[in-house]
This record gives structure tokens, C-alpha cells and sequence, in this order.
């Protein structure tokens, strides 16, 4: 792997955006400042590939598009199988001498309804045959884009129009999928988690992502004001507290290693660092019906989860 | 105790719904009792009704992972006995269209909604379309037969489903509501009749011992009676070509030709007590609208325009689309001097209408996008045969 990149913030500020502002996202909208920050990683050329969602729709209403590079919007299921196409035609016509740049980097862009459930099969097939492409997830654990329908990725207990809290289920009765550890036991070069609250870490990892030989994921936890029912001032806050309360650790795992990230390290060495579940929760409306007498009873499940999740991961990191 | 839970089911007494709503509410009425589904606009609010009531009538709702996993746990649910559905849009749809070769060839009841949008591909996701009643005729391989409805009012989302349900449990074949995006997201008065008001047809049942059942062995009428999972009768279902006993028989011409046969036999020859026309202001027409769903609506406003300035046409509404109400057109192509056939597509079903009426002129008026067509249009197409 090539020396980590390193720069300043000055630097990253005067870079030319290349995910302009002027999309129609919702206010809050984290997924559209993930998409600024990955884009602020690109190391030259670079041509994303879209999946369906709130993302391909919201960064090209018409007459506008929030794209400065060449972007294609692909069916809901396949952008890891379109991103293989286009990396592959870009090797054969490299190895012709028909290519003017030394690299042109591939990014296949998915929310997670596109990623842990219809999209899952042309990710695996990708990272099976290996193309070198930067993959990246942005979670904002529903389907937000059809207003808000659960997904594999949503957390259990959270209301959504197709798990509503009810009389007869609290929420999602079923736990999120963990889609990053799937990853890595595809024994792919990297894979990593990030949070737009640890920016410096975010770009790190995508320029790592798309440095490696070979495929890479990043999940990036992106709350959605909308779908989250939280304040939209407090995206950033919110995916800070997700890490803070072990519920999205930070790591990155390069040729299956796992190692804990700067913000989730902290915690590891200082336990009494980690937050209750409940501060990470109450900041959402989706959550809601838990702090009533009836479902109170998810809350420690859901500690429970969090806290299982949290010792394996330790435990992977060899700091149990 | 059983009342309760029949007035959950069949919310009886008059609504103010949306049409993806009441056709939850008539699967519901009907016996519907699994749901498998995958969030698309404009069909979304039907799984959003399913998630919330299905749980109160015990029943099941679940989100897969995509359309063919819906579509694939409609068929296991089915064959365990239980009343399925699924609803989708264009882009699902295509993605359902291989298990629906395996539903038609193992003639499995189910019921699969598609609120037509825009396309193709990803299309116009929030507008309505007739783009897919091709595709649901034809889009999986090989020879068949379905049936498909096409509601144009909210009160049909509920009546059809209800239709569509008991017409696939008859015939043991996957049956479409083709709706289009306004139908489906308009708001309309319902009225949902007393749960014993409905008419609710269920699968024929088996009626010999387990030792001398064959699955695919039909009764006159074409169609196997059909035993559930578990009941005690054990049985092959499969997509491979097969013979009376569901055995595989992927080297017999004979046993290919008279499956084959039989799946389309099975709704040609019952082709009457399928088709559904709506017939209006026929009697004496000298030229007249054939449409279906949303564009039947603006046709019956122009036809009534047409008569009050002294043309006599007429409507036949399509309320089945498949298969096809030869006949009834045929009888109207002979009667007039012009059909007119407006559509939400670049001409699909006038192909269909063409091939019937033959000598006849059908004028073809196609619309693509977000509005219908114009009532003024179709009266000025009237007026000018």
C-alpha cells in the first residue's frame, strides 16, 4: 500500500469540490455530506457508478446534477456488477495504450437497501473476481428514498412505515446485518467503517479504498433527518454519538486485519468512555416508543446487541 | 370471538381510501393472509397497509431482500396453503418474471399487483403508465397463459383484488392487477360490504387418499386440485417439465406438448367466464372508445360529450386485460365504422384491438408522462372518424 495520504484541512478546503452544492437533499442530509467528503479523497480521474436511491435522485433533478465527474445511474441491484464493466473495459484499454491517465479510479455509490439487501449478490460477485474499485455504502438504514421502509441495515426497535411500533411489534423485530464483517470475510484488501463526524478519518479511508489493489468497501453511517425523525442540525452529532455508544465503531480491516480506528480506540482503552445506548437513541424519533413502559425491555436488548457486537470486534482487534 | 376477527379482516362501511389502500383492504378481505414485499414507488403504500394489518388479522407480513425473493416466498406461502400476494412497479416486475414462469408452471395461486409507472427501466417513477401489460402477457419465457385486471377506480382496486384472488385460486394461475399510478394513488369513496357480502373462492382441494394422488392430474375443467404442504400428501413441484405426478420428464416431446397445452388451455377454454367487459352507450354506436384503467376514464367522459353533440358512440372498458376479450371486441369492430383506442403507452393493447377488429380503423392515441389523456382529445379523435 502506498504511504498514507497526508494532508491539511486548508488543503482539503481549497480542493475543487467535485459534489457540488445546489442537490436537492433534505436539510440534515448526511448521505449528501458523505458524498462531498468521498469525493474530496479522489486522487485524479474518477468515474462513479450509482446505484437507486436517495442519492442518485437527489444529485441530478433536472436541469441540474451535483456531479463534476463522469457519473452513470444503474439499476437498484447490480452497481457493483456495472462498476466491475467499467473497470475492466478501463484495464483492456490501459493494456492497449488507449487510456491518456496513468489511473482513472472507479467508485460504485450505494445506500443500504442497495447494499446489504437487493445489491448484495453483484457485490459479492465484484469483490469475488477482485476489480479494483472503490465501493462505498452510505447508511442511513432504510429505505428513504420510497419514504422510509426498513432494510437490512436498520437497527432492531426502529420504527419504520414497514416495521411500525405497534401493539403487535416494537419496530424492526430483526437485528441490522453486519454487512462490513460479510465483507471482510470475502478476504478482500480493505474494508473499513467511517462516520462524517471524524472527517480527517472518512477521507483517510477512501483514499485508502481507492489506493488498494483490488476492491474495497467503506460503510459510512449517514444519518437521515427525515427517516431518523431527528433534528437535522444534529446529523453530525448523532453520527459522533454512534460512535460514541459503540453502536457504529470505527475500524478498518486491510487483508482481513482488523484495527480499531482513533475514535473507537479511545474507547477500547477507556471503557468508562463509552456512552449508554439510551443518549444515542432518545436524539431519535424512530426510537420513540421505546422510552414508554411497554417496549422499554428493547432498550437493554438493544445494549445487549451493541455490547456483543462491540467485545467480538475487540476481540478481532486483539484488544479484548 | 370469530366476528372480531372477520370485522379486522373486512372493514366494512364506506372509506375515503387510496387506491393502493383498498387494494390491500380487498386481499385482506378476501383471505389474504402473506404478504412479501420490496419498497417501489408507487406500489409502496400497499406493502406499508400490509406491514400494518397483517398483523392484526395473524397474518404475515415480510420485506425481502428484492422482487424475486417476494415473488419466491408468495409461491412457498402459497403452497403452504396460504392466500399470497406481492405488489411491485415496472422495474420489480421485470425482476419477478422468472418465478412467474415457475408459478405458472407449477400452478401456483397468487396474486401480483404492479401500480404501472413510467418506463422503461427506472422510467418516470412518480407517473402513471399502461407500458407493462405486454410484459405481463408475455415477459416470462415460454408459452402460457394469465389472466390480468385492470382496475380504473379506487373501488375496483378493492373489487378486482378480490377478483384476482379468487380467479387464480379457480385456475391455479398467477393473476395480475395491472393498474396504473393515478389508480393507484388517487383518493376515492369505498365501499367495503359485510365480510358475508364477499364472494371468496378457494382452491380446490383433493379429494382422494394420498396413495392415489397426482398433482398435476386435472379435473375436466383443466385444472389439478391442489394439496398443501403438510396435509399429508406428498408430492413434487417443480419447474422442469413434469408429468401428472410432478416427475421431471425433460426428454418427452409428448408430455411437453400436453402440459404445455394444458397451462393454456386451462384459461382459453374458460376465456368466457374470465372476461370481464364494462359496455356503455353501445347499443346503437356508430364508433366507439376501447380502454382500460385510467384512459377509460376520460373515454367515458368524451363519449358522453360526443352524444350530447349528436355522435353515437359508445365505451367498451377492458376490465380484463388478459386474456383478451376477442369476442366482445369483435362484436362491437363489426357493429362501427372506427374504434378509437387511447393508451398510456406507445401502443400496446391497439395491437390486440388491431388483430380482432380487422377490416375496421382503429385510431390509436397514445400518452406518455404524467397526465392522462384529455377527455377533449378523445372527443376530438370522435369527431373526426
Amino acid at each position: 500500500m502506498a504511504l498514507e495520504w497526508k494532508f491539511t484541512a486548508k488543503e482539503i478546503a481549497e480542493k475543487p469540490e467535485l459534489f457540488m452544492s445546489g442537490h436537492r437533499a433534505c436539510a440534515g442530509c448526511a448521505p449528501a455530506t458523505v458524498h462531498r467528503l468521498i469525493l474530496k479523497a479522489v486522487r485524479g480521474p474518477t468515474i462513479a457508478t450509482n446505484s437507486t436511491g436517495c442519492m442518485e435522485v437527489t444529485s441530478t433533478i433536472y436541469p441540474f446534477t451535483a456531479w463534476k465527474i463522469p457519473w452513470i445511474h444503474t439499476a437498484f441491484e447490480n452497481v457493483a456488477a456495472n462498476a466491475s464493466g467499467i473497470e475492466a473495459a478501463l484495464k483492456i484499454l490501459k493494456r492497449k495504450g488507449k487510456l491518456k491517465h496513468e489511473h482513472v479510479d472507479v467508485i460504485a455509490l450505494a445506500g443500504d437497501g442497495g447494499t446489504f439487501d437487493i445489491g448484495i449478490q453483484a457485490l459479492s460477485g465484484a469483490v469475488e473476481r477482485g476489480h479494483d474499485f472503490l465501493y462505498v455504502l452510505y447508511d442511513n438504514e432504510a429505505y428513504m428514498n420510497t419514504g422510509i421502509q426498513r432494510s437490512g441495515g436498520t437497527p432492531l426497535g426502529a420504527w419504520t412505515t414497514t416495521s411500525p411500533a405497534g401493539k403487535k411489534i416494537p419496530g424492526k423485530p430483526q437485528l441490522k446485518k453486519p454487512i462490513a464483517n460479510i465483507m471482510v470475510a470475502h478476504e478482500m484488501p480493505y474494508v473499513a467503517t467511517a462516520s462524517p463526524a471524524y472527517w480527517i478519518d472518512l477521507l483517510k479511508k477512501a483514499r485508502k479504498g481507492l489506493e488498494v489493489e483490488g476492491p474495497a468497501f467503506l460503510h459510512v453511517i449517514a444519518p437521515c433527518p427525515r427517516g431518523w425523525r431527528s433534528d437535522p442540525s444534529k446529523s453530525i452529532e448523532i453520527s459522533r454519538l454512534a460512535v460514541e455508544t459503540c453502536v457504529f465503531p470505527l475500524w478498518e480491516a486491510i487483508d482481513g486485519e482488523y484495527n480499531l480506528s482513533a475514535p473507537s480506540k479511545v474507547i477500547a482503552l477507556r471503557p468508562e468512555r463509552k456512552k449508554a445506548m439510551e443518549e444515542y437513541l432518545k436524539t431519535q424519533g424512530r426510537f420513540r416508543h421505546l422510552f414508554t413502559p411497554e417496549f422499554k425491555h428493547i432498550i437493554g436488548k438493544i445494549q445487549e446487541v451493541v455490547d456483543r457486537r462491540w467485545q467480538r470486534l475487540l476481540k478481532k482487534c486483539g484488544m479484548a | 370471538m370469530k366476528i372480531e376477527l372477520e370485522s379486522k379482516a373486512v372493514l366494512s362501511g364506506q372509506h375515503f381510501l387510496n387506491g393502493d389502500v383498498a387494494c390491500a383492504e380487498g386481499a385482506l378481505a378476501v383471505g389474504c393472509r402473506f404478504f412479501a414485499g420490496y419498497p417501489i414507488t408507487p406500489a409502496t403504500e400497499i406493502a406499508e397497509r400490509m406491514a400494518r394489518r397483517l398483523p392484526q388479522v395473524d397474518g404475515v407480513y415480510m420485506q425481502m431482500e428484492d422482487e424475486i425473493g417476494s415473488i419466491a416466498a408468495v409461491l412457498g406461502a402459497s403452497y403452504a396453503g396460504v392466500k399470497s400476494m406481492t405488489a411491485t412497479s415496472g422495474p420489480g416486475f421485470s425482476l419477478m418474471l422468472e418465478n412467474i414462469g415457475l408459478a405458472i408452471m407449477t400452478e401456483t395461486p397468487c396474486v401480483v399487483v404492479n401500480i404501472m409507472r413510467g418506463g422503461p427501466s427506472t422510467g418516470q417513477p412518480t407517473m402513471p403508465g399502461q407500458q407493462d401489460v405486454m410484459q405481463a402477457r408475455w415477459g416470462s419465457h415460454g408459452d402460457y397463459e394469465i389472466i390480468a385486471l385492470a382496475p380504473s377506480s379506487v373501488q375496483e382496486m378493492f373489487d378486482l383484488t378480490i377478483e384476482a384472488f379468487n380467479l387464480s385460486e379457480t385456475y391455479r394461475v398467477p393473476t395480475f392487477v395491472l393498474a396504473d399510478e393515478i389508480v393507484g394513488h388517487m383518493w376515492e369513496r369505498v365501499n367495503i360490504p359485510s365480510a358475508k357480502a364477499i364472494q371468496v373462492v378457494n382452491r380446490k382441494k383433493p379429494e382422494n387418499p394420498p396413495s392415489e394422488y397426482a398433482p398435476f392430474k386435472p379435473d375436466e375443467d383443466l385444472v389439478p386440485p391442489m394439496a398443501s404442504f403438510g396435509e399429508g400428501y406428498r408430492f413434487h413441484a417443480t419447474g422442469l417439465t413434469h408429468d401428472e405426478n410432478g416427475r421431471p420428464r425433460t426428454d418427452s416431446a409428448e408430455v411437453q406438448q400436453r402440459l404445455v397445452q394444458r397451462l393454456c388451455e386451462k384459461i382459453r377454454r374458460n376465456a368466457d367466464k374470465i372476461v370481464k367487459v364494462e359496455r356503455i352507450l353501445l347499443e346503437d354506436a356508430e364508433v366507439a372508445v376501447v380502454a382500460y384503467g385510467i384512459a377509460s376514464r376520460a373515454a367515458l367522459s368524451a363519449v358522453r360529450k360526443a352524444r350530447a353533440q349528436g355522435i353515437k358512440a359508445g365505451l367498451l372498458r377492458l376490465v380484463t386485460v388478459w386474456p383478451f376479450p376477442d369476442k366482445q371486441i369483435e362484436k362491437i369492430a363489426q357493429k362501427v365504422k372506427a374504434l378509437v383506442v387511447p393508451e398510456m403507452n406507445y401502443g400496446q393493447i391497439v395491437r390486440e384491438v388491431r388483430r380482432v377488429a380487422k377490416e375496421t380503423p382503429v385510431v390509436f392515441m397514445s400518452k406518455l408522462g404524467e397526465e392522462p389523456h384529455k377527455p377533449a382529445e378523445i372527443l376530438d379523435a370522435l369527431r373526426r372518424l
